[in-house]
């Protein structure tokens, strides 16, 4: 990606984040064309048994991980400080560092932990905030998470996506009817994952609500496509849709009260609208065409969706008052399975261009500009973080499915811890609370 | 017997090869398609001998797996005589009943594959319908590619992926 787009991004981001200029002309000066050094310091540990974690290598992996900064190895370290008598901000210039996290953490009790962390700006010589935070000693994550979130936002403006969850579905290797599907879920880099659904049958399109609590998915465990809602907290699930034919790629409208779905019950697939609390189901599209993969514009007053009505599948957008049709992805023979970061700017899709790899795709809705993100053959399921700056995907190594990720610049790449199995359709969550 | 069918099945898949070939707009249609080869599929295409026409027996030796080009929904000719003999059953006996599931290769988003999947359980099944059976004889379920016949990502495996599997649930 050009030195330019990323530019743009990062305006954009910082608007849309509410931030002020000021701060807008360091992330531009600082992030164009390399991402930010920052060095996080092992952190210092008074308790006498070891941790479970190691709070700084989590931030430093999860900085690095966002593309807008560069974290340090600490091999190179010249120096370990815990508090601020011992930062001396020469080592820091001189291995050209921009900026310093520093933490100790104390026994609170048998089982809590006190963490304190500091963040200095090394060019100017000044701490920019320190910061106290008690977490459970097996929830160590939680707080790395946590200060992860508070650095990030602190330079870049941008609020941290990095306490948000996953989930994604797992397949075992097998072919024919011997295979095993799980529904996991986790943190957002593949950490502390667990099992929520399990079926002998395929589960796929799982979908967060926008507040966090619910996820929709599909599940043919009664041996026919069925929509279920499941609600994170309890584990009850109801069932939402059983109709003849599909029933499937549910998205929840971001007031949560309405479910987009595809449904084929009249004969064909098309878009339908539930709304979730007067059990309203109004059909959006009538076309002979394959109509599929809704999702909503942040505003909630459009829908996009994935449709073949022009030849090859493309995705489109509908106002939904006027339910006025136009068609958005221009480029390449099959752009499909779309989402829109939150500021409803930036698009990401399965996209297949000249090269005729299906790789994701980032559009500009503004100047229509179509950045390929990924490298490999089979890419799908983008899923965008909360923050816009990172996608998730699904993609492929050895012929085996993976989660992989890369941020929205193109610029950094990164797989996902394995697990077992064939991994698949990863949703990221929303911010949570 | 069968190695005559089987040849002329040969014959007739390179006639639809070259035909395909032809036509194809090249933009989005998968010109592996033309590696595919028909008499892949488990069961026999059309060798009937010995059994009684119209009969359970020479049901269960029809073509049971309808093989399909990438992002098509078109059945076959080469195809059409087993259907055809499955409608037939279907007519002469009311209380049967099958069972299709669409599937597709891995290429391309799950949720568009479970439509393609739908699209080409409902081309069999209008194939059916159009030789005699009833439409309340038969229920279509798409998996998308969800359920591969055979794991890999070369065209071998996608070919033998695309597919419509005809299961009888009664006779």
């Amino acid at each position: 990606m050009s030195k330019l787009k990323y530019l743009v991004f990062a305006v954009v981001m910082l608007f849309s984040s509410g931030l002020m200029a000021q701060q807008l002309v360091v992330e531009v000066t600082q992030g164009v064309d390399s991402p930010v050094p920052v060095a996080v310091v092992p952190f210092g540990w008074s308790g006498d048994s070891a941790l479970s974690e190691d709070i700084a290598a989590i931030v430093s992996q999860n900085l690095a991980r966002s593309g807008f900064f560069r974290s340090m190895n600490r091999q190179n370290m010249l120096s370990f400080p815990n508090q601020e008598d011992q930062v001396f901000f020469r080592d820091w210039r001189m291995v050209n560092q921009d900026y310093l996290v520093i933490g100790r953490m104390q026994p609170l009790s048998a089982d809590e932990v006190r963490v304190t962390f500091e963040l200095y700006d090394v060019l100017k010589e000044q701490k920019m905030l320190t910061r106290e935070v008690s977490a459970g000693r097996n929830n160590l994550r939680d707080a790395a998470h946590f200060i992860s979130d508070v650095i990030f936002e602190e330079i870049t403006g941008i609020k941290g996506a990095f306490s948000t969850r996953i989930v994604y579905v797992t397949a075992d290797r097998g072919q024919g009817t011997n295979q095993r599907f799980r529904l996991h879920m986790a943190d957002w880099d593949g950490e502390r994952a667990r099992t929520i659904l399990e079926s002998n049958e395929p589960i796929l399109s799982p979908a967060w609500s926008f507040d966090g609590t619910k996820l929709a998915y599909v599940s043919f465990e009664t041996s026919r496509p069925v929509i279920y809602i499941q609600h994170l907290a309890t584990g009850q699930r109801e069932q939402v849709q059983s109709f003849p034919g599909l029933n499937g790629a549910p998205a929840w409208s971001p007031d949560g009260n309405r479910l987009a779905m595809v449904l084929s019950k009249d004969g064909n697939p098309e878009i339908y609208v539930l709304d979730l609390r007067s059990r309203d189901l109004q059909r959006m599209t009538q076309n002979s065409a394959i109509d599929t993969e809704p999702f909503w514009a942040p505003d909630g007053r459009s829908l996009f969706f994935t449709s073949d009505r022009g030849g090859s599948p493309q995705i489109y957008r509908m106002d939904l008052a006027s339910r006025a049709v136009e068609r958005v992805t221009f480029e390449g023979s099959y752009n499909a399975r779309g989402r829109l970061t939150q500021d409803g700017r930036f698009l990401t899709m399965v996209h297949r261009g000249s090269s005729r790899r299906f790789q994701i795709a980032v559009q500009d809705l503004k100047s229509g500009r179509v950045d390929i993100l990924t490298n490999s053959d089979y890419d799908e399921s983008p899923s965008i973080a909360p923050n816009g700056s990172i996608v998730m995907y699904a993609t492929q190594e050895a012929g085996r499915g993976i989660l992989a990720a890369v941020s929205l610049d193109g610029r950094i790449r990164f797989n996902m811890p394995v697990p077992q199995g064939d991994v698949r359709e990863p949703a990221w969550s929303p911010f949570l609370k | 017997m069968r190695s005559v069918h089987f040849t002329k099945a040969l014959a007739l898949a390179a006639v639809m090869a070259i035909a395909a070939g032809c036509s194809s707009s090249g933009s989005k249609g998968d010109s592996g398609a033309l590696t595919d080869t028909v008499g892949a599929s488990s069961i026999g295409a059309g060798s009937t001998g010995g059994v009684t026409p119209g009969s359970w027996e020479e049901v269960q030796q029809l073509r049971n797996v309808f093989l399909f080009e990438f992002d098509r929904a078109v059945v076959r000719p080469e195809f059409l005589p087993d259907l055809e003999k499955h409608a037939r059953f279907l007519a002469n006996n009311p209380s049967a009943r099958v069972r299709l599931d669409g599937h597709t290769d891995e290429r391309g988003t799950r949720e568009y594959n479970m439509a393609l999947g739908e699209r080409r359980a409902q081309a069999v099944e209008r194939v059916l319908v159009v030789n005699g059976a009833n439409a309340r004889q038969i229920e279509t379920v798409s998996y998308g590619e969800e359920r591969p016949a055979v794991v890999g990502n070369h065209e071998g495996a996608w070919s033998q992926n695309r597919r419509v599997e005809l299961r009888y649930l009664s006779r």
